[in-house]
């Protein structure tokens, strides 16, 4: 089809990759104007972890979209997209560190440690870094499919995580709502997952 | 309709009460555009205060200078489009911008606070009358809240006590019990579940009666605006910004100790006191540094909270011999 082979082309792919950087440039360009509201630090380190989330939410969604729709070009933004989840969550960590801490490592250590929610978002950092760090073809072709494939499903775990420290976070309101939202989309793309492999572990056996 | 010349009218203004209106401008605004010779970049200020304003409240409310202890604190004022764009007011939504967007629909004329429990003097008393019973005073105030900002507003009212006294409470009456407008038709947060509404809070009575206890009618010269807590609430300024409740319409007087709303939602993180402690972490956050609104930049440093929001030599021997920690 038309439409599919247009996904294929490499002004889709620079198409994609503007969009997600538009937010990050809105930022920029708030940050710029003095637009960013009353509290510069808190929105900066808010938006920047909403993105982070919503990242997760698209990149997750592009496996279960390629199948159901059966539209195997989208797979080739699958790296672009969590490439920028991790930018955003670079950005979220960097302002929490520069804004909030002042970039005092001692400090960042110990808040580190004492604040569990901080301590859940460092991790599924740490995790992010590890399939960044290891989402070059090379990387692929180093560690060979099937290992590379185990070792990203991380992203699962990094889901989970997200979604437990932005619910602690706003624990402390109990203003759960957005919480709700993304916990059940990321549940539904995870919970797909679950039952496609439940389904084709079936149907292997089948065979 | 802001501050119209003809509503001071009524009497004189020595030098002192008047400053506040410059004072409530951004100053370096100003200063910038006198270094400038820019006459025109003040008048900007200028408008868009107007433009907040007419947003916001609805008229002038001057207070005289006040003779309390620590009720006018020297650091600067925040910028008033801050005050009344960066708000806690779950009853209007749980974002900071809601109140300012949503408050609008809020009715504030007819208002009267029903005064209730162990009180010689109970009963239905109009705004009106109840803004006649003291002489308004200007308070400028820290404004710590609990997430780790603060601000400092300069508020227009009168100490709570006076109307305690007026009342007369019982010798039983032991606490101050605040309950807040909880109309669902007004108010669109009422209708989510974030708090068991209405937003209750409470005092032990001698905090109530501390004269820095402030009945708040009006901020930066004028009425409440109504993201603000229009048309009356509460201000104790050694406490965390929640416990001063807006949009109050009953105060009760009791022996027990109220149940306050942030305290049944989470009894672990926020407790009755509520003071104002570097010492005694959120559970989820420190409190030892806040960020001065409009005033520390992104890059600065946070600066040090202090012992009750810097009102230690005012209120401190109210607690004196509490374990702060146990009851926090």
């Amino acid at each position: 089809m038309r439409s599919r082979s247009l996904l294929l082309t490499r002004r889709a792919w620079w198409l994609v990759l503007c969009l997600g950087l538009l937010p990050l440039l809105h930022l920029v360009w708030l940050t710029w104007q003095d637009g960013l509201g009353a509290n510069p630090a808190e929105y900066l380190i808010r938006t920047t972890g909403d993105w982070t989330l919503r990242g997760l939410c698209l990149g997750l969604a592009i496996t279960p979209l390629r199948v159901q729709c059966g539209w195997p070009e989208l797979a080739r933004f699958r790296r672009m997209l969590g490439l920028l989840t991790y930018l955003y969550a670079c950005l979220h960590l960097t302002c929490y560190a520069l804004f909030d801490m002042g970039l005092d490592l001692q400090e960042i250590a110990v808040d580190v440690l004492k604040r569990p929610f901080i301590w859940v978002g460092v991790s599924a950092w740490l995790l992010l870094s590890v399939m960044a760090a290891t989402s070059f073809n090379r990387a692929v072709r180093w560690l060979g499919g099937a290992r590379w494939r185990a070792l990203h499903r991380v992203v699962y775990g990094v889901a989970v995580l997200a979604i437990l420290h932005f619910w602690w976070m706003r624990a402390a309101k109990s203003n759960f709502n957005e919480v709700i939202v993304y916990a059940l989309i990321l549940a539904s793309l995870l919970g797909w997952r679950v039952h496609r492999g439940l389904f084709q572990h079936r149907a292997q056996g089948l065979r | 309709m802001t501050i119209h010349p003809s509503s001071r009218q009524f009497c004189h203004f020595p030098e002192s009460e008047i400053t506040p209106l410059k004072i409530y401008q951004s100053r370096r605004q100003i200063i910038q555009g006198l270094a400038a010779g820019v006459g025109g970049l003040v008048l900007t200020g200028w408008g868009q205060r107007e433009a907040m304003a007419q947003q916001g409240s609805s008229g002038a409310l001057i207070g005289k200078a006040t003779s309390v202890s620590g009720g006018v604190t020297m650091d600067k004022p925040t910028p008033y489009k801050d005050a009344v764009s960066y708000n806690n007011f779950y009853e209007f939504g749980t974002d900071k911008s809601d109140p300012a967007r949503k408050a609008h629909t809020l009715k504030t004329d007819p208002w009267s606070i029903e005064i209730e429990g162990l009180v010689k003097k109970p009963g239905r008393y109009h705004l009106e009358d109840l803004m006649k019973w003291a002489a308004m005073e200007e308070r400028i105030y820290r404004l710590r809240c609990v997430e780790g900002w603060s601000m400092v507003i300069p508020w227009v009212g009168y100490s709570l006590a006076d109307l305690i006294r007026r009342v007369e409470p019982q010798p039983g009456a032991k606490y101050v019990e605040f309950v807040t407008q909880a109309d669902e038709k007004t108010m669109p947060g009422v209708r989510s579940g974030v708090l068991d509404w209405p937003y209750v809070e409470g005092l032990r009575m001698d905090e109530a009666m501390h004269p820095l206890s402030l009945l708040a009618f009006g901020m930066y010269g004028e009425i409440l605006p109504k993201q603000n807590g229009a048309p009356v609430r509460l201000v104790v300024p050694w406490k965390y910004g929640f416990k001063s409740a807006k949009s109050l319409v009953k105060i009760r007087f009791v022996d027990k100790q109220p149940m306050s709303s942030w305290t049944k939602a989470a009894q672990q993180e926020y407790g009755f006191y509520s003071n104002v402690n570097p010492l005694v972490d959120h559970p989820r956050w420190s409190q030892a540094t806040e960020r001065r609104i409009g005033e520390d930049g992104l890059l600065a440093k946070k600066r040090k909270t202090l012992m009750f929001n810097g009102y230690e030599a005012q209120v401190g021997q109210l607690y004196a011999g509490m374990d702060l920690k146990k009851f926090f």
